[in-house]
């Protein structure tokens, strides 16, 4: 038992941006009931100081790094990456939606609260050091975006996106527990460090065995939640169904943060198990890239193709993890950043463009957008170069660093089928820079409005994101690579 | 008479796990499913879970189940008619490649653990003290991490459920 | 009859449970069932949870099948509103009939 079970003022300042966050979820709350109706536009104002808040206690934390409340929380360099990301794609994902939100006259403060709490779900994902942190963090995470996802609750399309997102969610969430359970019988604990250790002390066989089994079932809960096949089923249904801006934060930041506990479980915990689970992964990785790939070629709704897009980007991080390397994981965590902003990016035009009641979101309706608003166009080709992986953008280092750690982890074959499935991609992304370049503007690009103040900080900065993670890398990059140590 | 026990129960609970998924009614599945949870609750006072045992009764099979039973009957959710009607032929294989499927997953875990301790009653003791020591020593931040998660649905809740947006 | 139990039992018992809940979610197309099948795979967790605190005589696994039990009531609360609300606009419980999204 645990002597000093008084936290210490150091233990509070590593979990302050959760704490920020919370707490302001709470007052925006309370605020709209105090302030009436005509003060709702504040709302998004206080989110985005409670999120720059968070964002700065998240850096500061990193300055104080180490274990919190009997070994639950750890905060590393890692940690502070992946805080930071989510915490960003929070403020992104905030700036499209007070637009998209008044547009749909459905402005509240609960929509506020519940991404406040979803990003709070995530940071605690990212600093987790327990099995059961993990856990509790990932279904704050997840219960809140659900309830996003379902937002306009008129919408037959929303009800439906939240009604597969949850039933999915839920049945991964309880093979990742199944899995939890096994691992504690067989080590005896649900701390990573302590498992790590327990596999390492030379055994029987069984213990390989079940550890093997339990990391098979965590995995099966994972790759659901990053929607990776054979488990990505949900995702386009979910993404296509969600409203826009809740689309954009769902392949974001959920995403990111379920990545982040992936690598840390499986690096840290069942890293001396490293050969029972490379072959899931590996083949995992490969399924998922063709499938994602493939299956966006064939689609007509943008939403729908960016989530099959989605898919296959999940799929190159997957490359990374089979690396199994410090370079595959730095790799990772610069992947998924890059992917954070021309992703928002993306959804961002989507946004934009699809107008009330979200009327327009096939790819023919894009025509000509590229007379009609050159900035636009211009920057959403940014972001399609980027998710293409042309030079000078994020999207082209990150592929780069991922197909580099796999062929260094001598995964050559999946190194080459990985690239002949960007090759493939390059296809999608480029029929919709044709239509929006190469053809006459239809009804939908012509009634369209001028780009509102929320959606155009969005694509700025998402596109300056982009274009500085590709022309400098290494800012980046070394701060991953310092912190890609996960083992300690 | 541990043994009694535990197979009585055991019985009981794959009995009403089975009727869960077979009947075509919802609430016939609803109360199928409070059978599984009565029995689990007996299974956890064998392995010395008091605390949890309560806890199964009173949060599981009483609020939560309550809950479901009270959605049902809202919706006046009716019995399923099934999309495809199965030849008896498929059923019956069904049922035995179940079967064989769950006595393959028994015998991998037979076997993966060969020489398990015995349960007796009173062989361990895990009180309501002992639990809740250690959920405001070592286990205090997750236990304060789920209030947030409890927020959640209660403002889920009411923002699916209101009146207007 | 011997008197004592093999833990082994309480494992089997809870692995065929959750088999069971796994083949409810895939096969029932009744929505509340099949979210009742999801709660029957947690019950199942939570037997394993337990019978690993008997083995290492700890309280952590009452512990962990506790906060599951909290996570159990949070997911009902929202998915049954999530149920709810689709019942409304679709006047449907079956599962099969909520698919307006095909490409």
């Amino acid at each position: 038992m645990p002597a000093n079970f008084a936290p210490s003022a150091a233990d509070y300042l590593r979990i302050l941006p959760e704490i920020i966050m919370t707490v302001a979820g709470v007052l925006i709350m309370l605020l709209e009931g105090w302030l009436g109706e005509n003060k709702k536009r504040n709302l998004s104002v206080q989110t985005f100081v409670a999120f720059a808040a968070a964002l700065v206690s998240a850096v500061a934390a990193n300055g104080n790094p180490g274990l919190s409340f009997s070994n639950m929380l750890i905060v590393d360099g890692f940690a502070t990456f992946f805080r930071v990301l989510v915490i960003a794609v929070g403020i992104l994902s905030l700036f499209s939606a007070t637009q998209y939100l008044k547009r749909e006259h459905a402005e509240s403060s609960e929509y506020y609260a519940l991404l406040l709490f979803s990003v709070t779900g995530q940071c605690i994902m990212a600093t987790a050091n327990e099995l059961i942190m993990i856990f509790i963090g990932l279904e704050i995470s997840s219960i809140a975006t659900y309830v996003l996802a379902g937002y306009l609750r008129d919408d037959k399309r929303n009800n439906e996106a939240a009604l597969k997102y949850f039933l999915l969610g839920s049945f991964a969430t309880a093979f990742l527990l199944y899995g939890i359970a096994w691992i504690y019988g067989t080590t005896g604990s649900t701390n990573l460090s302590t498992i790590r250790i327990a596999l390492l002390t030379p055994g029987s066989e069984t213990n390989v065995i079940l550890a093997g089994t339990a990391a098979a079932l965590m995995f099966v809960g994972f790759a659901f939640k990053v929607s990776a096949a054979p488990f990505q089923i949900w995702a386009p249904d979910v993404y296509q169904g969600a409203p826009a801006p809740v689309t954009l934060f769902m392949s974001a930041g959920p995403k990111a943060a379920a990545f982040a506990v992936f690598l840390r479980v499986f690096m840290t915990a069942f890293g001396p198990i490293t050969s029972r689970w490379e072959p899931f992964v590996w083949s995992s990785a490969l399924l998922t890239m063709i499938i994602g790939n493939f299956a966006a070629l064939m689609q007509t709704n943008i939403k729908r193709l960016l989530a099959y897009s989605s898919i296959a980007n999940a799929g190159y991080v997957m490359v990374a993890i089979a690396a199994d390397s410090q370079i595959g994981v730095a790799a990772a965590m610069f992947y998924l950043a890059a992917y954070a902003f021309m992703n928002i990016g993306a959804f961002a035009v989507v946004t934009h463009f699809s107008r009330q009641g979200e009327k327009f979101v096939n790819v023919e309706d894009l025509a000509g957008l590229g007379w009609k608003q050159p900035v636009t166009a211009a920057l959403f080709s940014i972001f399609l170069l980027s998710l293409i992986g042309v030079p000078l953008t994020g999207g082209f280092f990150g592929k780069f660093y991922i197909f580099k750690a796999a062929l260094d982890a001598n995964l050559v074959w999946l190194t080459v089928l990985g690239l002949l499935n960007s090759a493939v991609a390059a296809y999608y992304y480029l029929r919709i820079l044709v239509v929006m370049y190469m053809k006459e503007p239809g009804e939908a690009t012509l009634s369209l409005q001028p780009v509102g103040v929320g959606i155009a900080a969005t694509l700025w900065i998402s596109a300056v994101g982009t274009l500085v993670l590709g022309i400098f890398p290494s800012v980046v990059l070394n701060f991953a690579t310092a912190s890609s140590a996960l083992v300690k | 008479m541990t043994a009694l026990i535990f197979l009585i129960f055991a019985c009981i609970a794959v009995f009403c796990g089975i009727s869960l998924v077979v009947q075509t009614h919802p609430i016939a599945s609803a109360l199928s499913l409070i059978g599984v949870m009565g029995s689990l609750a007996i299974l956890y006072l064998q392995l010395g879970g008091e605390f949890i045992a309560m806890a199964q009764i009173i949060v599981y099979a009483g609020a939560i189940m309550v809950l479901f039973v009270f959605v049902i009957m809202l919706l006046n959710a009716g019995a399923e008619t099934p999309t495809f009607q199965a030849s008896t032929f498929v059923k019956y294989l069904g049922i035995v490649l179940l079967v064989a499927f769950l006595g393959l997953i028994s015998f991998i875990i037979q076997a993966a653990l060969p020489k398990t301790e015995g349960v007796v009653f009173g062989g361990f003791q895990g009180t309501a003290a002992d639990v809740g020591r250690k959920l405001f020593t070592s286990y205090l931040l997750p236990f304060e991490v789920t209030s947030v998660l409890i927020l959640i649905a209660l403002v889920g809740a009411i923002v699916l459920a209101r009146k207007e947006i | 009859m011997p008197n004592a139990v093999p833990l082994s039992w309480y494992l089997i018992l809870s692995a065929i449970l959750f088999g069971l809940g796994v083949a409810g979610f895939i096969f029932r197309r009744n929505i509340i069932t099949v979210f009742m099948s999801i709660e029957l795979m947690l019950n199942a967790v939570n037997l394993t949870f337990v019978t690993f605190s008997y083995q290492f005589k700890q309280v952590d696994g009452h512990i962990y099948s506790f906060f599951v039990m909290v996570v159990a009531a949070a997911e009902a609360a929202v998915g049954l509103a999530i149920i709810l609300t689709v019942f409304k606009n679709r006047s449907t419980l079956m599962i099969d009939d909520v698919n307006s999204m095909k490409y």
